[in-house]
């Protein structure tokens, strides 16, 4: 509240375009600077975790294999356990920027192989439920948010909070044995018992192809998206709920437009806006639902490789993955904070 | 009791309906909040009209119900609030319409200018967008014409017609509000209704508000009804002044003689604190009143202002005080000559 | 009381106990179990422990040993085993019941290191505001991004199969969130007029952390808790069922990581997988529920209305 006579009436001239640009530039800056940080921490916390914990790595490397004690010099020399910490996390580091991330002692393949082969169908897998997902959570979460409390909203929310409530790879295998096994109360095995393609067909872009994977791909889908629509419900939900009370509602009202459309051209544009951020931002969380329905279904992606690297456990297939996880996460969260800020016209200026 | 008389004071430029039938004529409107556990009493049975080109102020401080018998006009109230009475428009009883007929009314024949322009705008679309909008929904016109018009009203308001692509937070708090005011004219309404058009507002910026404001309908010849805790605000733009205290109407009349001369002890506080344009200061408190206004949530007996009335009587406290007139004027008062009249013919 | 002319505050001890904001623990209780989220929530709860702790008393060795079971291999329900039995002939429904005891033991010992944990940095960070405080902030926020999943079997392969690792494990990725709440809470209490009042007259860290902050952010604590089991139960089970668990011992996500591993599936053997899911549902929305209840209550309480 002034407490004097203003001096001059505020006035603002037209819309600045040179300030505009360079805060951005600055803020994108920043942004990086900042995931280059967290990226450095993640390679700190690889280390100690993956060279540093194992009381004895080459041991851990060679579990279950007999191996002679000159083999397993040989083996400390090679990954160069002989040499100081620093040095050690330092050649490490340089090894990950340059996409050496070891090698696989089960596979007998470098790790960045086998990560590279397996990375098209966890994108494939994890894309199409996030698309999924998100409309899946968006129609109901705006629906279920703009009448709080309505039959569709506590439907929902009790839907929700059950899917919540049980494993994702429990999920998994209920459908898998009802669906795909054939072997329950006469019900015909509709879908492939798991993997993503049938032994033998054909490769590449074939319609017979595309439609092999895409049957393959319909239960582990549906058991990724009932976990994690739930979230998109909730995040949609929230943002809806908080937009209602907002006086431009009330102007629209005003200016005679229906309760429908003031939802969908007022609030609902106006709750997406952060909602499109948080779904960036959930995408680390589906990772862990992602690893458990490759596994249950045999489906061949980072995942599986991660729970095929437990079995020995093959340490710097773990670590590979590991690292590939996270840092997709980092990247993730990099690209929610530039999207918010691309989007927001108030943001926009700063 | 009968409400206020109406005057045939300002220019009838606006002839519809036989003469001197009122553009708005509210009779007992009551109305009653259900949002939370216990139902708020938020006004009792107010009556007010209003002729076609007259301006009315609205005053009162916060919580006294100017803004809820604003909203209730056009049914813009919670939906789980009562609302009781008559809302005659141009003879039409809105709170007997349909939606779909609400709908209809709301812009094209009534339209808002709300507080705080920051908030009564979307932010995600540009200024142009939202005065389009309206127009668009209530007349058959294409989307250039209505583009034309929104650049056109954009000049009306001083605001320059290239701004039709700036975003709400790209503007001064001026030219948001008189966007607001453009806005509140697309569909050429019969009466705009201004909630503290100017409270957010520095005062340099509020005197050129409040004279474009009054420009604007006097020249389109639109009826308005302006809602101010500032009763200099209204003395200097409205015809006539209603006075609100806790949900009741306590005092009408023309506004001139309402604040030289003020009838009822509250509109004396109010006016008594007469504000120095240029001092937000005083505005905000009348005259160091003692004591806060009634708790709503409770019913009230007899007068709302007793408690803190420095010529309260015995029969204030009981029954209802209704308003007794004086020519145009009109003040729910025991100390007003003629009570006693009113209440042995009541 | 000494001669009226010395001040009271004299008397009172440098740092006072805060200005209790608690209702009775009596009358919080009764307004938990009015709702039916809690009430329901309670009551599962109760069965649940009740029968892992009772197990022992109707459960006999032999009957989870896998040489030992006299039952038919993998078959449906039937008379005398109403869940039907794994592939060694081992009653499912007294596999499950056995499977509680681990997996709300691994569930609860989690919680307890998530919060020993979470409100250490919480209180922590809230506390020492300044450098330390906003490093804290910065390495929690940093490990909220982390993926919590790869975390977890990374260090619980490192760390070898069994319990302990899991629990580790688990422990490790999920204490963000209570660091957050401790944190936010302890700003909160320290921003009272009292706490200057009782750092003006010499209260030191400890004290003002032990007498002050904590009694005012272990409901806070209760809350999270409840909730925080419910999530262990539930990553419990997924370690488990990737193998990391000790494969001795049995528990919910061993038991589906035995029927995976084993062809329940391609079998079609739905009594073998369903009933260890169930179970898990309903203890984790019992627990849920409970937490939610808890919340409600507390609100209720500060704000009087």
């Amino acid at each position: 509240m002034s407490v004097g006579l203003p001096l001059e009436a505020p006035t603002v001239s037209g819309p600045e375009e040179g300030p505009e640009r360079s805060d951005f530039w600055v803020y994108l800056a920043r942004k990086i600077g900042a995931a280059i940080v967290s990226f450095v921490m993640l390679l700190v916390v690889g280390f100690v975790i993956f060279s540093l914990m194992p009381s004895d790595p080459v041991s851990a490397l060679t579990r279950g294999r007999p191996t002679s004690d000159a083999q397993m010099n040989h083996l400390r020399q090679q990954l160069g356990l002989d040499h100081p910490l620093w040095e050690r996390f330092l050649t490490f580091v340089g090894h990950t920027l340059t996409g050496d991330l070891g090698y696989s002692y089960e596979y007998h393949q470098p790790v960045s192989t086998l990560i590279a082969d397996r990375l098209w169908p966890t994108l494939l897998l994890m894309g199409t439920s996030t698309l999924i997902s998100i409309w899946l959570g968006m129609w109901l979460g705006i629906r279920a948010g703009w009448r709080p409390g309505s039959a569709l909203d506590r439907g929902a929310s009790a839907v929700s909070l059950a899917l919540w409530s049980v494993p994702t790879f429990w999920l998994g295998l209920i459908l898998l044995v009802v669906f795909g096994s054939g072997s329950v109360g006469g019900m015909p095995a509709i879908f492939p018992a798991g993997g993503m393609q049938t032994h033998g067909t054909a490769g590449g872009l074939a319609p017979s192809h595309i439609t092999d994977v895409a049957w393959h791909l319909v239960l582990p889908c549906l058991t990724l998206v009932a976990v994690i629509f739930a979230q998109y419900v909730t995040i949609m939900r929230s943002s809806i709920i908080d937009e209602r009370g907002n006086p431009y509602l009330l102007t629209a009202r005003a200016k005679g437009l229906r309760d429908e459309v003031v939802r969908r051209k007022h609030a609902v544009p106006n709750a997406l806006l952060p909602s499109v951020t948080v779904i960036f931002l959930q995408i680390g969380g589906m990772i862990g639902g992602a690893i458990t329905v490759e596994v249950v279904y045999s489906w061949p992606g980072l995942g599986y490789l991660t729970f095929t690297a437990l079995r020995i456990p093959d340490l710097q297939l773990l670590e590979g993955t590991f690292i590939v996880f996270s840092a997709a996460v980092i990247v993730c969260n990099l690209i929610a904070d530039l999207l918010y800020r691309a989007l927001d016209p108030r943001v926009r200026r700063q | 009791m009968t409400g206020p008389a109406v005057p045939d004071t300002a220019a009838e430029r606006r002839t519809d309906g036989p003469p001197g039938q009122p553009l708005l004529d509210v009779r007992d409107l009551t109305v009653t909040y259900h949002s939370g556990k216990i139902p708020v009493y938020a006004a009792r049975g107010v009556d007010v009209a209003l002729a076609p080109g007259e301006t009315l102020g609205m005053a009162g401080e916060s919580g006294s119900g100017k803004t809820t018998v604003a909203m209730s006009l056009l049914r813009l109230l919670p939906a789980e609030t009562t609302v009781t009475g008559e809302i005659r428009f141009r003879g039409e009883d809105l709170l007997e319409a349909n939606w779909g007929r609400m709908r209809a009314v709301r812009w094209a024949e009534a339209s808002v200018v709300f507080q705080g322009a920051m908030s009564a705008l979307n932010p995600v679309q540009t200024v142009g967008d939202q005065i389009v909008e309206p127009i668009l929904l209530h007349e058959k016109v294409g989307e250039k014409v209505a583009r034309e018009r929104a650049r056109a009203l954009l000049d009306s308001v001083g605001v320059p017609s290239r701004r039709i692509a700036s975003y709400p937070h790209e503007l001064s708090g001026g030219q948001r509000q008189r966007v607001m005011m453009a806005m509140a004219l697309a569909c050429n309404p019969d009466l705009v209704i201004a909630d503290e058009p100017t409270t957010a507002l520095d005062v340099i910026v509020q005197a050129q508000i409040l004279g474009l404001l009054t420009d604007l309908v006097r020249d389109r010849g639109i009826s308005l009804i302006m809602i101010s805790h500032d009763l200099s605000v209204l003395a200097s733009t409205c015809d006539r002044i209603a006075v609100m205290y806790a949900g009741r109407l306590v005092e009408t009349g023309p506004s001139r003689e309402v604040i030289r001369g003020p009838l009822h002890p509250y509109s004396r506080a109010l006016a008594g604190a007469f504000p120095t344009l240029g001092d937000p200061a005083s505005r905000l408190a009348p005259g160091g009143l003692p004591g806060d206004p009634p708790d709503l949530r409770e019913e009230i007996d007899g007068c709302p202002f007793a408690p803190r009335c420095p010529e309260v009587e015995d029969r204030c406290r009981t029954g209802r005080i209704p308003l007794v007139e004086q020519g145009d004027r009109a003040a729910a008062c025991v100390h007003v000559p003629g009570y006693d009249e009113v209440v042995r013919h009541g | 009381m000494s001669a009226p002319e010395q001040s009271p505050a004299r008397e009172t001890p440098v740092v006072e106990k805060a200005p209790s904001r608690l209702v009775p623990v009596g009358r919080f209780v009764v307004t938990v179990l009015r709702m039916p989220s809690g009430l329901f929530g309670v009551l599962v709860m109760l069965a649940f422990v009740l029968m892992a702790v009772c197990a022992p008393l109707f459960i006999h060795p032999s009957d989870l040993s896998v040489t030992q079971a006299t039952g038919p291999l993998l078959s449906a329900p039937q008379h005398g085993y109403p869940l039907g039995t794994d592939p060694a002939g081992r009653s499912v429904l007294l596999l499950v019941i056995w499977g509680s005891r681990t997996s709300l033991a691994i569930g609860v010992m989690a919680t307890a290191l998530t919060m020993v944990l979470g409100a250490g940095i919480g209180l922590i960070a809230g506390h020492y505001q300044g450098r330390t405080g906003r490093l804290l902030m910065h390495v929690t926020d940093w490990f909220i991004a982390l993926p919590s999943l790869p975390l977890a079997i990374a260090l619980a392969a490192v760390l070898g199969q069994g319990a302990t690792s899991i629990t580790i494990a688990i422990g490790v990725t999920s204490w963000t969130g209570t660091a957050r709440l401790v944190r936010a809470q302890t700003l909160a209490v320290e921003a009272r007029p009292f706490i200057e009042r009782a750092r003006a007259l010499g209260a030191t860290d400890t004290q003002l952390i032990t007498r002050q902050v904590l009694p005012n952010v272990m409901p806070l604590i209760l809350v999270s808790s409840t909730l925080t089991v419910a999530s262990a139960i539930l990553s419990e089970a997924t370690l488990t069922f990737l193998g990391l668990g000790d494969p001795t011992s049995v528990s919910w996500g061993s038991l589906l990581n035995n029927a995976f591993m084993q062809g329940a599936v391609t079998a079609g053997a739905w009594w073998y997988l369903i009933p260890p899911g169930i179970a898990i549902l309903i203890i984790v929305l019992g627990f849920t529920l409970v937490g939610r209840a808890v919340e409600h209550a507390l609100n209720a309480r500060v704000s009087p209305r």
